[in-house]
Formats: structure tokens, sequence, C-alpha cells
């Protein structure tokens, strides 16, 4: 077989080359999972410390609901869900563009597996610092602000890294509701230029450079926030 | 109930559109647990062997399908595979060889951790005995090691049945397959998404509730 990335510089018919648009798609994926983990981590730190707060039953079991619905239904259906479901059923959302749609499915979805990370991780902080906090005078919501979640956000840094490269590459699925990100240039160009390998490859590649970018920056934000004598706390980052 | 109509839905369009979907997800879920399982094994102890020619090769194999999205892997053997053998290939079939590569990364993983969770006192209290490096590992670590990580491994496997979905990419006739020709089919597609989230949520849900269960057990136990 012999290579032809020839096939990058040809035009799509719309007056742009594979290339260009291939770069435009890249930036389509950069932009739904950039948008999605804002989501997630929000609605993730929110949720998971809503599951710590033993004296409000009721909140306890409304993040619980969210993380089990969010978790137990797969990623394609939930996209399928606020695509083609909510503005069924909801006329409001029929304004409402595709891409922002997309986000909420993926953001949802993921804010589950983060607020069961958040929660693990201020479970795993020994009692006395809450206990202090509260003999210091603060009220629930300074100590979490001030104590709990700040050294809980250390202790999950590195699961949170994972999670957010498995964000990016759930991005993928976008491609079901035709929003132009990498796959679906890749569906597209391959059946188009038949060159699927070349094409595939450089998608690839685009995803464990972009993944590999999110490694980095995860690493260095893990290096200028720790807490100097307390590096052993975050052992217990499991992540799969 | 907000301009959705559910009564579509009898045992004809059940039997004749979701059950063997259904049948193939689980299918799909089944073989790529077990296969997954004996080649991610392997690939743990090629990386576990302490010998490069093993361990640079499975780890860049590990690292390289844990790299890539799930669904640019299915693109991938779907175009590869045909490649290959120099015939076509079925959507399901390519989708079974997928899930099994893909997955043995995963277990692999999980199954590494579970090895180097016996401690080393064992597998020296083996070799003392005589056992040869096989015998070692099939009766001693990887009894345990495979205990050890049951409920892990069971979780890993409610995931696999969810991203069973989206063999969508190449169009193989799974449970969401099902659901969405019906839809389609009968002008419902929206009331068909629905009902295919609420069959997903009540598999993985009473399968994590069981795993929960287990999990504690298994906690007493030790």
């Amino acid at each position: 077989m012999s290579w032809d990335w020839q096939v990058f510089l040809n035009d799509d018919g719309s007056g742009r080359t594979y290339l260009e648009w291939m770069i435009d798609a890249w930036g389509w994926t950069l932009a739904v999972a950039g948008s999605s983990w804002v989501v997630a981590v929000v609605m993730g730190a929110l949720m998971g410390t809503l599951r710590t707060l033993q004296d409000s039953p009721w909140l306890v079991r409304l993040a619980t609901v969210w993380v089990e619905l969010f978790r137990n239904i797969p990623l394609l259906v939930q996209v399928f869900l606020w695509y083609f479901v909510v503005p069924k059923m909801f006329p409001l959302f029929q304004q409402v563009p595709g891409f922002v749609l997309v986000v909420f499915a993926l953001g949802f979805f993921t804010s589950a597996r983060i607020a069961e990370q958040v929660r693990a991780g201020i479970q795993s902080l020994p009692r006395g610092q809450r206990y202090a906090a509260l003999a210091m005078g603060f009220t629930t919501a300074q100590a979490y602000r001030y104590v709990i979640l700040p050294m809980a956000f250390r202790i999950i840094l590195p699961p949170l890294t994972s999670e957010s490269m498995n964000l990016l590459k759930n991005s993928a699925v976008a491609f079901a509701v035709s929003i132009a990100e990498l796959t679906m240039f890749a569906m597209q160009a391959q059946e188009e230029t038949s060159r699927g390998v070349e094409v595939y490859l450089a998608v690839t590649a685009l995803y464990m450079l972009s993944a590999f970018a999110v490694n980095r920056v995860s690493a260095t934000i893990e290096k200028r926030v720790q807490i100097p004598g307390f590096i052993v706390a975050g052992g217990t980052g499991g992540g799969h | 109930m907000l301009g959705l109509d559910l009564t579509f839905l009898d045992w004809d369009i059940i039997s004749k559109f979701v059950l063997g979907g259904l049948w193939f997800s689980i299918k799909l879920t089944i073989i790529a647990t077990l296969g997954g399982i004996v080649f991610g094994t392997l690939l743990a102890l090629m990386r576990l062997s302490g010998r490069k020619v093993l361990m640079l090769p499975a780890t860049i194999y590990v690292n390289g399908m844990r790299a890539i999205p799930l669904v640019m892997v299915i693109l991938w053997f779907f175009l590869l595979i045909p490649f290959l053998i120099g015939k076509p290939i079925g959507a399901e079939l390519s989708a079974i060889v997928t899930f099994i590569a893909f997955e043995a990364a995963y277990f692999s993983e999980i199954m590494r951790a579970g090895i180097q969770s016996i401690p080393r006192g064992q597998v020296h209290a083996g070799q003392a005995l005589g056992m040869s490096y096989g015998q070692n590992m099939r009766l001693v670590v990887l009894p345990q090691a495979f205990r050890n990580m049951l409920p892990i491994l069971l979780t890993q496997t409610i995931i696999l049945f969810q991203d069973t979905s989206l063999v969508y990419a190449i169009g193989a006739y799974d449970l969401l397959k099902g659901f969405t020709n019906a839809g389609k089919i009968y002008g419902r597609p929206e009331e068909a998404y629905l009902l295919a989230a609420v069959v997903y949520f009540v598999i993985c849900y009473a399968l994590s509730w069981s795993v929960k269960r287990l999990q504690a057990k298994i906690a007493i136990v030790r």
C-alpha cells in the first residue's frame, strides 16, 4: 500500500482543503470538550458536595438521583435525549443550537463521574479538619469554602485529570448528531476521499496530541497548587 | 404527556425490533468481557515480566488504546479488518473483534493492579515450594488478584455494556439500533429514544446495585 498524504490538499468541494476542514473540526472538538468540561466541573463539584451534607437528607437524595441518572444511561443515548427528545418535550429548547445541547449531554454525563470523585475526595479528608473549622466558628458553608474543598480538590486532581481526558475522548460521540468535530470529519473525509488510513491517522494523532496537552496542563496545575508536606494525600487517587 | 405518545409500543414491536438488538448487546458485552479479561491478563503479565521485549509492546498497545476515543477504534477496525483479511466483514463481527481488543487494554490495567496487590511474600512462598512461574501465577497469584479486583472488573463490564451503544458508528444492530429502527418505522423517534434510555438505565442501575452488594459482602470477608 502506498501513502497519499496529498489528499489533505484536495478541495473538499466547498472551496477549502481537507486540511483546513480538519483543523476546523479539531476546533469543534476542543470547543465541545472545553465547554462540557466547565459544565461538568461546576455541576460535579456542586453535586459531589451536596452528597456529603449529612444534615440535609433531601439534598443528599437529590444529588444521588443526579449521579445515578446520568451515570447509568449510555452517553450516546443521552446525546440523543438532549438533541431529539428534550426539544420535543419542552418547546423552549427548540431555539437552542445543537452544539449547546450536546454540551449539556456531555457535561452532565461527566458531572456524575466528577461528583463521585469530589465526594470521595471530601470523605477522604480527616474528620478533624471539618471539626477544627467548625470549632473556629466557621459556618458549614465557610468550612467547605475555606477548608474542605481546597483540600479535596488537590486530592482529586489526578483522577480529575484522567476524567478530563475521558471527556475529550467522549466528545467524539457528538458525530452522531452531526456536530462537525473530528470524528465526523474522519467519517466523511474517509468516504469522500477513500484514503481512510491517512485520514484516520491524522485524526487519531490530533486526539492524542489534545489528550497529551490536557495531561501536561494538569501536571503543571498539580505542581502549582501543591501544599508543601502534604503530597502523600494524593496517593489515594485511583481513577480508571 | 409533554407532546409524547408512548402508547405505540406493544409486544409485537418489542419482540420484532428490540429483543434481537438487546441480545446482540448482551452477547457483545459477555464476549468482550471474557476475551478482554483473557487478553488483558496476558498484557498485564507481559508488562510485569521485567523483560523489555515483552514490556515495551504491551505498554505501547495499552497506552495507545487508552488514548484514542472508542468510536475511532471502532472505525479503525472496521476499516482495517477487511483490508487485512481481504474480504468484507459484517459490522457485528467487526464490533466483537474491536471490543475484545479495546477492552483488553482496560482490563489489563485492572489485572495489573490486582496482581500487584498480592504481597510479594506469597510469590516467594510459591517459589520456595518449588512452583514454576506458570504454576505460581495460575495457582497462587491470579486467583487472588481476580477475586480482589472482581468489583472493579464488574464495574468495567457495566461501562462496557453502555459503550456497546457506540457500534452505532458502523451500523451494527444493537439495543439502541432496535429502538431507533422501531421509532423510525412507526414515526415516533423521540419516544423510542426515551424508552431506550429507560431500558439502559434499568439494566445498568440493577447491575451496579448488585456490584455494590457484592462489594459489601467481600469487604466483610476480608
